[in-house]
């Protein structure tokens, strides 16, 4: 860019310099600044580049063998589990998820007490760790129910913990939903539920699955919560009644045992691969969402 | 029929509202249940302030994982409260756009990772750190909140961030019309103007540090004792957990359960606080 007019409003380089010269504490607030932005970035560029590092050259095609054994320490095993987890899980709670949100959004009357009652427990629900999802899971799904340490158990207990993920993203969704859709689909006749299903519903899609995929990037994740409700068994599950060991609770047993220390970092790499689509694609529904906004405007 | 369909519907919805309450209530009913008549065998003050830990001895004292929570926590607090802000001032204020995209993602990435990953990191890398730069097994306290640092960075630098983007320009303006710099306006009147928001995301890092769970187990060291420095190992509530649960049978399972209640009291209290001071933010 030619530098030949200087607008008033211009600073350049030096000026500014000269500008902290003046005013050491300024600068040195922009210091501080700049490196806490730069430690953040380091610290993930760190961990990213390092598992990549260590990890990718052990991505052999043993490690991808249909039967686990302890020879081969397969992840494809694994990899099912977590696909089939994350499927179930989605299974139960999306359902559970949007329907509640569709209450709390289009029915609930102004006031009603079940609204604010729903809206605490499922704040509640977020802040609530794995761990303790973990032993409820244990305690209610494992041993009162007698579903064993099972692909059910642990789906479900990871279905409770994603609920209010899903619940809050879906009314936001719902309430963003301009209400003149509403009024338009009444007035040409449509009931309630036709203009919900029909109507409202696809118009707030992008948000309701932007959900959907923050609640798999937790799912995915998910070590505590799975221990003591799915257990450890390096095998694809027989029943739904089986136990399972997803990707994540593979790489804490690899790295428990500390003898396939390379073959951890290999799961590494590929659990990271699953976060990085899914926020990839979270991304692509987002922009997605403010285009379509944009555009109905 | 239509008539009747609707109300059918309208039904499905309500109830699916009340899966959560639900969830809530049987979560604590299972808990409770099962934790405090633990407690009251082992007697509330031998539990909660026991010092010794030796199932085998039929002895539960929590207060070594009680303080070793906290100690952790706070450490990642210490380290993880500074960096996260003031990296949530730089995305708000000072980043030009091309860097800001590049950093949001990073940050959604940091959010995204398992804590497994993290652990695994964590144990190949910081507790190595630690043991040559200070000392020690490596395994310690310090280990454990460098690593937690970093895991609630991305809750308090998008919550900051939020909070501090909320603020109205006007608040920077009028500073900047002042004569104030550019870091004095920001760091004076807009960021003071959003501490709630920023205490909230604070509040809500406490909560995913002190719940924090698989990392931690792969760095503490996990020794159930009071620590006596921040370089020697310690158990968290949510390690001792894990750690036994798999064995544990009898009282000393649900030694372990209550253990769990403990740690749910804990995150129940933090949760209070945290809405709270949301509910002030919105009155104000």
């Amino acid at each position: 860019m030619k530098q030949a007019e200087k607008g008033i409003n211009q600073v350049s380089l030096a000026d500014k310099l000269r500008a902290y010269r003046r005013r050491p504490g300024s600068f040195i607030l922009l210091l501080f600044v700049l490196i806490s932005a730069a430690i953040t970035i380091l610290s993930l560029g760190y961990l990213v580049v390092y598992v990549l590092v260590k990890g990718v050259p052990h991505l052999t095609p043993s490690l991808f063998a249909w039967e686990y054994n302890s020879n081969n320490v397969s992840m494809m095993p694994a990899i099912i589990n977590t696909i089939l987890m994350t499927l179930l899980t989605l299974v139960i709670a999306a359902p559970l998820g949007i329907f509640a949100a569709i209450y709390l959004v289009e029915y609930a009357k102004k006031g009603n007490k079940i609204v604010t009652i729903v809206r605490v427990t499922a704040e509640t629900l977020t802040g609530i760790p794995s761990i303790v999802y973990g032993l409820f899971g244990m305690l209610f799904f494992v041993l009162a129910l007698k579903w064993d340490y099972s692909l059910l158990s642990g789906s479900f207990t990871l279905a409770i913990m994603v609920l209010p993920v899903i619940l809050r993203a879906t009314e936001e969704a719902l309430l963003a939903v301009p209400n003149s859709y509403r009024e338009g689909s009444f007035g040409l006749g449509a009931g309630k539920m036709r203009t919900v299903f029909k109507i409202v519903l696809p118009s707030a899609m992008p948000g309701i699955l932007s959900g959907i995929i923050l609640a798999t990037g937790r799912i995915v994740g998910e070590t505590a919560a799975l221990i003591y409700t799915a257990g450890t068994v390096a095998k694809v599950p027989k029943s739904v009644f089986s136990s399972t060991r997803t990707l994540a609770v593979h790489m804490y047993n690899l790295s428990k045992e500390g003898l396939n220390t390379d073959q951890a970092y290999a799961t590494a790499v590929i659990l990271l691969l699953f976060v990085i689509i899914i926020n990839l694609a979270s991304d692509l529904i987002a922009k997605k969402f403010t285009n379509a906004n944009s555009g109905a405007k | 029929m239509t008539k009747w369909k609707e109300k059918g519907m309208e039904l499905v919805f309500l109830l699916a509202a009340c899966v959560s309450i639900l969830a809530v209530v049987l979560i604590c009913v299972f808990l409770f249940a099962n934790g405090i008549p633990a407690i009251q065998e082992i007697g509330t003050s031998e539990f909660l302030l026991g010092t010794t830990w030796k199932p085998n001895n039929r002895i539960f004292g929590i207060l070594p994982m009680i303080v070793g929570s906290i100690y952790v926590t706070a450490g990642a607090i210490i380290i993880g409260v500074p960096v996260g802000i003031l990296t949530a001032i730089f995305m708000a204020c000072f980043c030009p756009a091309g860097i800001y995209r590049f950093l949001k993602a990073g940050v959604n990435l940091m959010a995204g990772i398992p804590s497994v990953v993290y652990g695994f990191w964590g144990l190949c890398v910081l507790v190595p750190l630690v043991r040559d730069t200070f000392g020690g097994k490596g395994y310690s306290i310090l280990s454990a909140s460098i690593l937690l640092g970093m895991m609630i960075l991305p809750t308090i630098i998008s919550m900051s961030e939020t909070a501090i983007r909320a603020v109205p320009d006007k608040y920077y303006q009028g500073a900047l019309a002042l004569g104030a710099t550019h870091e004095r306006s920001v760091f004076l009147t807009v960021v003071p103007a959003a501490k709630s928001g920023i205490l909230a995301g604070i509040i809500l890092g406490v909560g995913r540090a002190i719940g924090e769970t698989m990392a931690v187990i792969m760095v503490a060291g996990n020794q159930p004792r009071l620590p006596k420095g921040i370089l020697q190992g310690v158990r968290t509530m949510t390690a001792n957990i894990v750690i036994e649960m798999g064995y544990a049978t009898d009282l000393h399972r649900q030694a372990l359960i209550a253990t769990g209640v403990v740690l749910f009291v804990f995150i129940l209290i933090i949760n209070l606080l945290f809405s709270v001071i949301k509910r002030k933010k919105v009155g104000a």
